[in-house]
């Protein structure tokens, strides 16, 4: 059976040129600490994936600390700063959500937009230093966040700025130095590295607590021999990403096409986040009265992959808390899938998700009626 | 000696840095490529077929290895690395049992070696912040951990003791089973960072006693950024998770499981299983020949560390008045070091030997030498002669640690 994969938002195919990279730092030795002619060689490397990750986000070089991956460098960001507040969105990924369960939180827009005035609300309430934590783009939706005004707002309360970018990065320009951004989380898997990579962009001449003790390593914010083969993979990829963000726009075409199809076969489809700025890769889309598991196993079945949200602990289909804070009622929030585009998919995929979309439609529309 | 000496230019320094890292094995390479590429679904969307592939072989990887170490596959969460799993052991379990401890009882106090590695011992300094008790005990002069010494330390409030398995530096094996048997009687959690010990000499859970033990994959010919920490199931060895989020690893550890580096460290650790005790007969024949030839050369050298009770892989030796960065300098050919490959250029004299009672001189004219999978003895010929003529030039042109203490 042809199988159409439309779960990039849940991890990604590694990109060419990064497996090449992986495959090439995988077979030599050396670690990059060591002094020898192989270690130096390593570090060669480590440096050259440093600086392709820190172009993709306009940083300097030396602000990436690499992790090992998005998870960590949320972990790590939000320990960094013992005893400062801690206010998250409502939007914001587990990995976030789980790494401080005692912050404050944000709302969000029924657009899937932060709250921007609330956040401004809540600093202006209470002035004791704080860490701010919004992520660029939201995982689920593909709803963009006003991250420039969001890191205004937070640094005329002198409060720090942490930016969980992983969907974000590699899809959409990111510029850590436009914008008012102190510490930002990328993952390599997400853009066509390898899983078991990632980043914490670190503004120069901030000083954060580390989470990993041990050799010193990464300016001793996160020990740990490197994982060279992952970070090199995670430069190369990031170096093809940037060269093809233009690419993207091609993508968005094919996701407002798959948007119209589904909406067209199904009538009373609702989209989530459509009306404010979204990824170009994401549609969130609820079939109403339909389990958001009934879908995904159907959709599986007709070798369509996709998602009812968002891929870690899985198995389990829980309602997602991103909708709910966009205040959508319960029943619908059940019943949505994302669908998320990369840059293989092509405009067959996106007719097996219609064709399969539109065979289960009408099989439980009849079943209704 | 000098047609020993004499390699072809342009050929790679022979690796002698084993404990450093060890390079990936082709065949775990082969099996890893696929899951880059192909297979490349993320294991947690158990949803559609791409993500069950991965996640099937996920969890082969974890049994492949869990049968290393005797474990039950339920037993293995994935990390990224040994620091990783040292962290999460050491900050974990004291985090854990300063809260919860049997009848309300506060466990806060830690029991571990000045010799172990960095991660360990600075972990333990974090949670002294935290208003943790620490205990770093000496060891002897050979390395080794004097078990009355051990038992002393512990007390009522002792949570964890965490021993290293085998050195980094000086490769020395310490006596876990009797270490286990100690920890157990007293009702106090094992942890063991076994990252140079696992898939180089046989490891088991059960019959040391082991609660908590952290494997790495990239010293056993897997890669970089990926290890894991055992944990027992019965009695439960309980640790506070070190990164949250998604909950993947029963909740012991967030992130997205690494696919391919999964597999990689599976594949290792079966490879490791099947070919250890062969393996280790041929690194220990080769070590003794090292050993043998410098002694013959040098017969002044010191063998740093336990000369049984060690890694059959590794050497740790004194060059009396001859400093290490002078002699790896003297030999461009060899891949060398002198410990600890973290701290990198910080050349500094190990703490581990001053540990054992090494002058700063003298622990500053020392090198470890790693032995490994691909390591030959033509090899070991040729960087014994290296070794021995720099050593022996170095000497007759008063390169002395004295001379170089000085300016």
């Amino acid at each position: 059976m042809r199988t159409a994969y439309l779960d990039w938002n849940a991890t990604a195919p590694v990109r060419p040129a990064a497996a090449a990279a992986i495959a090439a730092a995988l077979s030599a030795a050396g670690n990059p600490s060591s002094v020898h002619r192989a270690g130096r060689a390593a570090r060669r490397l480590l440096n050259e994936a440093r600086d392709a990750v820190a172009a993709l986000v306009n940083a300097r070089a030396d602000e990436i600390v690499f992790t090992s991956g998005g998870s960590e460098a949320n972990a790590l960001a939000l320990a960094a700063f013992p005893g400062r507040r801690i206010l998250i969105s409502a939007i914001e990924h587990d990995s976030v959500r789980g790494n401080a369960p005692a912050a404050e939180v944000i709302p969000a827009r029924a657009d899937g937009c932060v709250d921007v005035d609330a956040l401004d609300r809540m600093l202006a309430a209470d002035q004791q230093p704080a860490l701010v934590s919004v992520m660029f783009a939201n995982n689920e939706t593909g709803v963009i966040q006003d991250v420039a005004a969001i890191g205004r707002t937070a640094h005329r309360y002198n409060a720090l700025y942490h930016c969980d970018a992983i969907q974000a990065a590699g899809k959409i320009a990111v510029d850590f130095a436009a914008l008012d951004i102190d510490l930002m989380t990328l993952s390599a898997h997400k853009l066509g590295g390898p899983m078991g990579s990632g980043a914490l962009v670190v503004k120069s001449g901030l000083a954060l607590q580390p989470s990993l003790r041990g050799g010193g390593q990464e300016r001793r914010l996160r020990a740990g021999t490197e994982n060279l083969p992952g970070i090199a993979g995670f430069g190369a990829a990031a170096r093809a990403a940037a060269a093809s963000l233009a690419a993207y726009a091609d993508v968005a075409k094919l996701r407002d096409h798959a948007q119209q199809r589904l909406c067209a076969l199904a009538p009373d489809a609702v989209v989530f986040g459509a009306e404010a700025p979204r990824l170009p890769n994401t549609l969130c889309i609820a079939m109403p009265d339909v389990a958001s598991s009934t879908q995904v196993i159907a959709l599986d079945l007709a070798g369509v992959m996709v998602s009812a949200g968002a891929a870690c602990s899985s198995g389990k289909v829980t309602r997602s808390h991103v909708l709910d804070a966009m205040g959508v009622a319960p029943a619908l929030a059940e019943s949505a899938i994302r669908i998320s585009l990369g840059w293989t998919t092509g405009a067959e995929d996106v007719d097996q998700l219609g064709d399969a979309w539109g065979a289960l439609y009408s099989r439980t529309r009849a079943r209704v009626a | 000696m000098t047609a020993a000496i004499a390699r072809k230019a342009n050929q790679p320094p022979v690796y002698l840095d084993y404990q450093a890292t060890t390079p990936v094995d082709p065949r775990v390479l082969a099996a890893m490529l696929p899951w880059f590429t192909e297979k490349f679904g993320n294991p947690s969307s158990i949803t559609h077929a791409y993500g069950r592939e991965a996640e099937a072989a996920v969890e082969r990887a974890r049994g492949q290895l869990a049968a290393l170490i005797k474990a039950d596959p339920r037993e293995i969460v994935f990390t990224s690395g040994a620091t990783e799993a040292n962290n999460t052991a050491v900050k974990g379990a004291l985090r854990f049992h300063k809260q919860f401890g049997p009848n309300n009882q506060v466990k806060d106090h830690i029991v571990t070696l000045v010799t172990e590695h960095k991660c360990v011992l600075e972990s333990a300094k974090a949670m002294e912040a935290e208003g943790c008790r620490a205990t770093y005990l000496p060891v002897e002069s050979n390395g080794i951990v004097d078990l009355d010494r051990l038992k002393n330390a512990i007390d009522d409030n002792t949570a964890i003791v965490s021993v290293m398995a085998a050195h980094n530096e000086i490769g020395v094996i310490q006596p876990l089973a009797e270490i286990g048997a100690i920890c157990r009687e007293r009702g106090v959690l094992l942890h063991t960072d076994a990252a140079q010990a696992v898939g180089k000499i046989p490891m088991d859970v059960d019959a040391m006693n082991i609660d908590l033990m952290s494997i790495s994959g990239h010293k056993i010919y897997g890669p970089k950024g990926i290890g894991a920490l055992y944990m027992r199931r019965r009695p439960r060895a309980r640790v506070t998770a070190l990164i949250d989020g998604g909950g993947q690893e029963r909740g012991m550890r967030s992130g997205t499981l690494p696919t391919p580096l999964c597999i990689g460290l599976g594949e290792a650790a079966a490879l490791a299983e099947a070919e250890m005790a062969g393996e280790a007969r041929r690194l220990f024949a080769l070590r003794q020949r090292f050993l043998a030839g410098i002694k013959h050369a040098l017969p002044q050298t010191i063998l740093n560390g336990d000369a049984e009770q060690r890694l059959p892989g590794n050497l740790n030796l004194s060059f009396p008045g001859i400093p290490a960065p002078a002699l790896m300098e003297a030999c461009p050919a060899l891949a060398l070091s002198t410990g600890s490959a973290c701290t990198a250029a910080e050349i500094e004299p190990s703490f581990v030997l001053r540990a054992l009672g090494l002058s700063d001189e003298l622990a500053a004219a020392s090198l470890r030498i790693g032995l490994g999978r691909f390591t030959t003895e033509d090899e070991v010929d040729f960087a014994v002669a290296t070794v021995a003529a720099a050593v022996k030039h170095l000497g007759q042109a008063g390169v002395t640690t004295r001379l170089a203490a000085t300016t």
